[in-house]
Formats: structure tokens, sequence, C-alpha cells
């Protein structure tokens, strides 16, 4: 547990330095009375302006319902049905708009274009999951297909508007940019609304999405409707792209479904917690984006939500603690590592093994460098790195070109050569592999033998081995592949 | 004088006919390689692309703060590569799905260059729709003279894309198919998938960036995705499938002008649609036709293929049930209702079917009830000779126990002609009766 909090708390150190480079990065530099004072600051932390209070909300409610909803699509590998469906609403915007135009009504009042772009979003989501049923072709080509057709319907029914009423259509364009600094208190109360709405579902129904997303067949076989569930989700995923249409824009729609559960992905392997943690990400990336939009007064909030949701997503990606990459790396090294001195070990060993100078008791018994170097294919580089790291573990001692083994070191390097001999002895006896050929085999599995699995090898060979088995194959010196090319550079 | 028939008056060879050839030559360069996309299912790859070019061109316009093609071109391109590799590599190392780590990457990318646009705004004035909404209809603006002819740029340029493209798929074509197919097969022969998806991806990028600004991103992106998939649909060969998607391409583009600009005319409008998106369009109604019509994976053509034989089953299994009541008793007439306990029809498919046997004259009906013709005692006796024929091949050839013999006989006497209803006496020694004892009846073509 410690090991995560360390873990949470470099993260969040580096979000908060990653952050602020990214706007000194931005800011230009000449124009210092863009600089926020001392007394904006506050402003904006204690949400003392009505406006920023109400745009910071909405844009936190909109990142956790996308966090939320964007964690199923993601592990139901539907990342960028966002992405089809956001352009799939654009002929149902334009389609609504000429609707209520025809018929009297005022054209951009916000529910007729909403409901367009449902119904549009709705048959985009239809056609996808028909092409991808009924023919043979795959679910991304479905996607491409269904995105570029509509969004070019949409294109020419814009065009269409434009001749019309240029005046009238001129708020149309915001649905592709989105226009987050400027959201008023209907849109907030729109968003809380479908966000609630979308959190309740996802709550209420958390079992049988988790079901859904992890095991389709078993959901059916349990009884579930798994067609119901997927439009329910789909549904889900119409709505948080809808009323985020009006705040961030078509485009970046799609990070708030897509970031923020990518990056929770990195931080857990329980379906609970990735919800959880994708809820906070998209609501402190939301709010942070917001935050910074509202002190600078030349950073458009949309963009700069996606780019915050984006640096989370590196940090995740990099200290995630269940499959971040400093966490694998680290975790290989280690191994690399602990393998490097189990070959040592059992070089040493072979080579006294070889010399006959096992049986004296008098002095501590050693190998040569130059010995060590010819057991393994490995470069001088390598063994003497695994040479100063068994020094500093007590294994072995260096004096010079002599690595002499500790007593400990010679206890330890004693068990591993007689654990590789044992599973030699038993692919030879058992799995009848010629005699010359069990070395590399054995050489494979012996790191991760257990004692339980050396007990059961002793128990299996005890009838025809003495107490420490002898090699079952010369123990010739290996193919040195850095002594050869050394050679033949000579 | 056709063109006019659609009311398109105003067509002009020297400003229409470009504005369609540089249509042509961005679908066949986009199709080309689209085709591969889709069988390696990296379709999203286009879209993806065209919004994450937006810092590359930003950037490049800051610097050179100028509106210069070559260095935005440079830029996007540079960026879009860079998409690709991105994606990738979030794939693999962090182990993201596909489509999500395209996702993050894209929309990360454009909203860095939506930024970088608005801090520079004072300096310049880019606006992003003019470079990734570029459009057709601005193509025989920009002139050059090129041996003597007076050519648009954004012609030259994507004829350059389009030619290096074919260049590209005619020259690996073997290793493009190798490697779409069967990748890791391809790398132990020796031609590397992975450096064949990243010239893939290359060209993608370059064939995207040359068109958003000629032609816009809209056009593009459809022309990678629709016309290779309506072509996947037709057929199973993959040169066939290019060169069907090229087709496809072409027409889509030429159609989609025509529609700009008769369009509009049909609702009364004096001035046209955005060609690309109309382009966009015409691929996707090809390509909703294509999903219910083509002939072997069309939707509606297997729903149809499927009605057709089961109602001509269900013809079948009417004459036999007549046929064996005919056998049994006097009154081997039946009405509806029992036809439709003894086949479990449904009421629609019963209906239409002894609608059709009576058309055929296969049936009369008096009354209520429906009774067998000559023609139609003639196609049961052909069914019911199959049936017993096959219970008795079934018992005496194949050791089947009597009470399993009926329901594979039932499932194979559609099938059996009088070629094999032959085969079928000669290997059961031309028997009288069935295993159920009740006589074969005889065959038609020998009684004459």
């Amino acid at each position: 547990m410690s090991r995560t909090q360390f873990f949470v708390a470099v993260s969040c150190t580096l979000a908060i330095v990653l952050v602020l480079g990214v706007w000194q990065f931005i800011m230009p530099s000449e124009s210092d009375s863009g600089r926020p004072t001392w007394d904006e600051w506050t402003r904006l932390l204690l949400l003392k302006d009505y406006n920023t209070r109400v745009v910071t909300l909405g844009a936190s409610l909109l990142g956790c319902a996308g966090g939320i909803v964007g964690s199923f699509t993601l592990l139901r590998k539907r990342a960028l049905m966002g992405d089809a469906l956001s352009h799939a609403t654009l002929p149902g915007i334009a389609l609504a708009f000429m609707a209520a135009n025809a018929l009297g009504m005022s054209g951009k009042s916000l529910p007729v274009l909403l409901l367009g772009a449902v119904a549009t979003g709705l048959l985009g989501v239809a056609a996808i999951l028909l092409i991808r049923n009924l023919t043979r072709l795959k679910e991304d080509t479905a996607l491409g297909a269904v995105l570029s057709v509509f969004f070019g319907a949409g294109v020419s029914l814009l065009g269409m508007i434009q001749q019309m009423e240029t005046a009238a259509a001129a708020g149309l364009k915001g649905f592709i940019d989105g226009k987050t600094a400027s959201m008023g208190m209907q849109d907030t109360t729109l968003i809380t609304v479908t966000a609630i709405i979308c959190i309740g579902c996802c709550v209420a129904f958390y079992k049988h999405f988790k079901l859904l997303c992890f095991d389709e067949a078993f959901a059916a076989a349990q009884g579930f409707r798994v067609v119901v569930l997927d439009i329910a989700l789909m549904a889900l995923v119409v709505a948080v792209c809808i009323v985020g249409l009006q705040a961030v824009g078509l485009i970046l729609m799609i990070a708030l479904l897509v970031i923020p559960a990518a990056a929770a992905r990195f931080w857990t392997q329980r379906m609970s917690r990735m919800v959880v943690i994708a809820a906070v990400l998209g609501a402190v990336g939301g709010m942070a984006g917001a935050g910074a939009s509202a002190l600078f007064s030349k950073l458009p909030s949309g963009p700069m939500i996606v780019l915050v949701y984006a640096g989370f997503f590196v940090i995740s990606m990099v200290f995630g603690p269940q499959r971040g990459l400093l966490l694998r790396w680290r975790r290989r090294v280690r191994l690399n590592r602990s393998i490097d001195r189990q070959h040592l070990l059992r070089a040493i060993y072979e080579v006294l093994d070889l010399s006959g100078q096992r049986s004296t008791k008098d002095a501590p018994p050693f190998a040569t460098v130059a010995q060590l170097l010819r057991r393994r294919s490995w470069s001088p580089w390598r063994l003497k790195l695994a040479i100063a790291r068994a020094c500093r573990a007590g294994d072995v001692q260096q004096i010079k070109e002599r690595v002499e083994l500790t007593e400990s070191g010679l206890a330890e390097a004693a068990r591993l050569t007689r654990q590789h001999r044992l599973w030699e002895l038993y692919l030879i006896n058992y799995a009848e592999i010629a005699p010359s050929r069990v070395d590399q085999d054995a050489d494979a599995i012996e790191h991760v033998l257990e004692p339980q699995i050396v007990a059961r090898l002793e128990s299996l060979l005890a009838s025809s081995q003495s107490e420490f088995p002898e090699s079952p194959h010369e123990l010739a010196p290996a193919e040195n592949a850095f002594l050869t090319r050394a050679a033949h550079g000579a | 004088m056709e063109l006019e028939l659609l009311g398109i008056s105003t067509w002009r060879w020297d400003f229409d006919g470009w504005i369609v050839a540089a249509g042509i030559l961005c679908a066949v360069a986009a199709a080309l390689l689209g085709n591969f996309l889709v069988l390696r299912r990296m379709s999203m790859l286009g879209d993806a692309i065209s919004h994450a070019v937006l810092p590359g061109l930003a950037a490049a316009f800051i610097y050179t703060s100028s509106r210069n093609s070559l260095p935005m071109f440079l830029g996007a391109a540079a960026v879009g590569i860079l998409t690709a590799f991105f994606t990738e590599w979030i794939r693999g190392v962090g182990k993201v799905d596909e489509g999500a780590s395209m996702g993050v990457v894209f929309t990360s990318l454009f909203a860095l260059g939506l930024v970088m646009i608005v801090q520079a705004a004072d300096h310049v004035d880019l606006d992003p729709d003019c470079v990734l909404y570029g459009s057709p209809e601005y193509t025989p603006m920009n002139t050059v003279f090129l041996a003597g002819w007076e050519v648009p740029i954004s012609v030259i340029t994507l004829g350059i894309v389009a030619t290096v493209n074919a260049a590209f798929v005619i020259f690996f074509y073997k290793e493009l198919k190798f490697s779409s197919f069967d990748p890791s097969l391809s790398t132990t022969t020796g031609f590397s998938a992975t450096l064949m998806h990243y010239m893939l991806v290359v060209l993608v990028a370059v064939t995207a960036v040359a068109s958003f600004e000629s032609v816009g991103n809209i056009l593009v992106v459809a022309m990678f995705v629709v016309p290779p998939a309506t072509a996947y649909l037709l057929t199973d060969r993959l040169a066939v499938m290019i060169l069907l998607s090229l087709v496809l391409a072409c027409v889509s583009a030429v159609l989609g002008h025509l529609g700009a600009i008769a369009v509009p005319r049909w609702f009364g409008f004096a001035s046209s649609l955005p060609t690309a998106g109309m382009m966009a369009v015409s691929t996707g109604l090809i390509f909703s036709l294509t999903v219910a019509f083509s002939p072997k994976q069309g939707v509606l053509v297997k729903f149809v293929r499927r009605r057709i034989l089961a109602w001509s089953t269900l013809a079948d299994d009417i004459v036999g049930v007549l046929y064996r009541r005919e056998e049994r008793s006097k009154d081997s007439r039946a009405t509806r209702e029992i036809l439709r306990s003894l086949l479990l029809a449904d009421a629609f498919s019963l209906r239409m079917v002894l609608r059709w046997l009576r058309f055929r004259g296969e049936l009369i009906r008096h009354g209520e009830r429906y009774e067998l013709t000559q023609q139609g005692r003639a196609r049961a006796q052909d069914l019911v000779r199959s049936h017993r024929l096959w219970e008795q091949y079934l018992v005496s050839q194949a050791g089947l126990d009597e009470d399993r013999i009926h329901d594979k006989a039932e499932k194979w006497e559609h099938v059996t002609d009088l070629e094999l209803r032959r085969r079928l006496r000669d290997e059961t020694n031309a028997p009288r009766i069935d295993p159920h004892g009740t006589p074969i009846p005889d065959e038609r073509a020998e009684a004459e």
C-alpha cells in the first residue's frame, strides 16, 4: 500500500509541475499583463465569480460522467464509438434547425437542436451495429464509414442552411468547436441533470455493465438481455456526447470519453476502482482546464481540459502502479539482475567443479574472471556488473582477477547448481531429452523453480541419485560470442 | 444536354471539370491505400490523422508567419506520421486497446493545435477551418501554367500523390497482400510486416495532408474507408477489390459534384452545396445500396434467398402431407388449419405458399379445403419416393435404427433429384416398401 501511496504522491507532484510547465510554455512571455495576479488566483480558487463557478461545475461534472461512461466503453473496446457518434450528430443538428425554421420556430432553440442530434446520433449507432452484425465488415470499418458519411451529410446540410439564412446559422458552427467559456446556467443545468442520470444509471446497472464488458456470452447465459444492455450503454454515450458537444465541441468530446478511462486503467485491475479513478480524473481535469482558461485570457477551455487529461494520461502511463511503464521496467530490471546473480554463482560453482577445488577447505574457493567469461555467452561488461552486485550482496569477494565465494555464497551456489542439475536429470529421465541438450532447457526454468517443485524433483529422483548429483553432461565451456568475436577481431 | 436535364445549366468544363478532376484524384489516392487500411482494421487512422495534424500546421504557420503551403505541408505530414507512431507505441508499450490509444493521441494533438492557434491569433490569422475544411470549389482559383496549360496546383499535387500511391501499391502488391493477411508469416519469410505497416502509415499521412489543403478532410476520410468497404462486400479477390474501389471512388466523386450542383436546384436555391460533403454522401449512398443488394453479401439478398428456400421447402412439405393423406384415406383434402398444425408454419408463409401452389396448378381449392391436382401429385410422388428411398438406404446401408431415420430423410428429400434417386434405388436393390412398411411410390420417369 505504501508503494501505491508513493506513486500517487510522485504522480500528483509531477502532474502539477507538468501543468505549470505547459502554462509557462503556452503563455507568451512578452504579455506580462496577461499573467494573473494573486487576487485573480484567489478569486478562481474560491470560486467567487458566478461565471467561473458555473463553467467549472459544468466542466467537472461533464468530465466525471465522461470518465464513468468511458470506462465501460473502453473495456468493451468501443472507445472510438464516441467519435463516430459525435460526428453523426451534425446532420441531426442541421436538420433540426431546418425543420424548426420551416415550422416558424426559432432554429436555435437548444432542446430542438439536441433532439435532432440525439436522433441522428442514435441512427449512426444503429447503422454501426447493423453493419457490424449483418455484413462481414469489421467494427473499425463500420465506425469509419458511418463517421465520414454522416459528417459529409452534416456539412452539406450546413452549406444549405447558410444559403437559407446566413445570420441565423452563425451559431451552428459552435457545435463543432464548442464554447465552454460562455457556458450559461442553462447549459450547466443540462449537464448536471445528464451527468446525474448517467452516474445513477452506471451505479444501478454496474453489475450488468461489468458483465457485459468482460464476458458477454456469460451475461447472455445468465439471462441478461445483452442487446438491451448494449443499447442502454450506447444511449448513455449518446447522452454524454450530446451535452458535451455544447460544452467542448465535437472532436474534444471524444477525449472526455476516452482519456480519463484509458488513464485510470493504468492504476488498478479492479473495475470498481477504475470507474472511480476515471470519474475523479475526469472531474479534476475538467476543473483544472476550465480554471486555466478562466485565469488566462488566451487559453480556450475545451482544449485546455483535453491537454490536462493528456497530462494525466502520460503520468498514468509512466507511473501507474498496475501497468505503468516505470513499474514494468523496474520489475524487468530486478528479474534480470536476479537471473544474472544466479548465473554468476552457478558459473563459479561449475568452474570449481571442473578444477576439483570443491573439496579444499583451507582457502576460499574462487574462479578467475577469464574463466567465468568463458562459462556463458555474456559480455565482460555484464559480468562485471553482476560481480559488483554480488560483492555488495556478500555472495562473493573480488580480489583483482579472482572472484572468491563467501561461505553463504558457496551455499547458495551449491543450492542453485543442485536445482539446475535436478531439473536436467528430470528432463533426461522423464522427458527423455538427450543429455547434451538439457542444459539450455534447464537454464530457462531454473530461475522460477519453487521449493515445492525442488522437493518433488528430489523425491522423484531419490532412488537413482546421490545427495548432490554430478552434472549429467560434460561441463564444456559455452560458446562465448564475445570471446569469439574478439578472437576474430584480433 | 443530359446535364441540363438534371438542372445543371451552369456546368463549365474549365471550372467544374477541374473540381471533379481534383475530387477524382483525391478519391483514387485515398481508395488505393484505403483497401489495406480496411483489411488491416485501421480504418479510423484517416480520421485520426485528419484531426491530429493541427499542431503541425499551426507550428509551421507560427514559425514561417506565412501561409506558404510547403512548410505547412511538411509540418502536418510530420505530425501525421507521429500520430501513427504514438498510437502504435501506446498500444504496444502501454497495452492500451488500439481504438483507445488512437483516441488519446489524436484528441490531445488536436487540443494542442487549437491552443497554439489561439495563442498565435495576435500575430497571424489562421483559421483551422480553412486548413482542415479546404474545399474542392477553390481548386480552379489557384493555377499555374504547365506545358502551355493552365492547371490548378491542387490537381498537380493530388496527381503526384495518386501516382506515388499507385506505384507503391503496384510495386509492393505482393508484400502488402502478404503482410495484410498474415503478418507473422510475412515477417518470417523476409518481408517485414512492421516495415510495410509504417510505409503504409507514412503514405496515408502524406495523402491525407495533401488532400486537406486542396479538397478538405471530409472527402479524404470518406474515400479512405467507404469505397474499399463497398468493394470488400462485392468481391473476395484483392486485385478486383482494389480496382472496384477505384471505380466506385471515381463514380462517387462525379456523382457528388453533380449532386452538389443539382440538389439545391430541386429545392429552389440558387447556389450549390459543399462538393466534398456531397461526394462523401454519394459514397455513403453507394455503400448502403451495396450493403443491401450485393450479390453475395447483400443483407436483403441474403434475406430473400433464405425466404425463397424456406418457402420452397414449405411447398414440398405441403404436397407431401397431402399425398400421404391420400395414401392413407380416401378423404385427402385438408384445410389450411390442418396444414398449419401439421407443418408448424406461420400463417403468412402458409398463405403465400398455398397461393403459389394454386397458381402453379399443383393444388385446387374446394371451399376451405385443398386437394392435389395431377401435377401436384406428380411432384409429391417424387418427393415421397425420395424420402422413403433415403429411409431404406439409411437402414440397409448405413445401419441406422428405424426411429432415427425420419429426420434425416426429411431434410434430404428436398435436394434429391432423379439421378440420385436412381443411385439410391440401385444401392438398395430397388425396394418396394420402406423400413416402416409403407410402399415406395414408383418412379414417374420410368413408369412412362
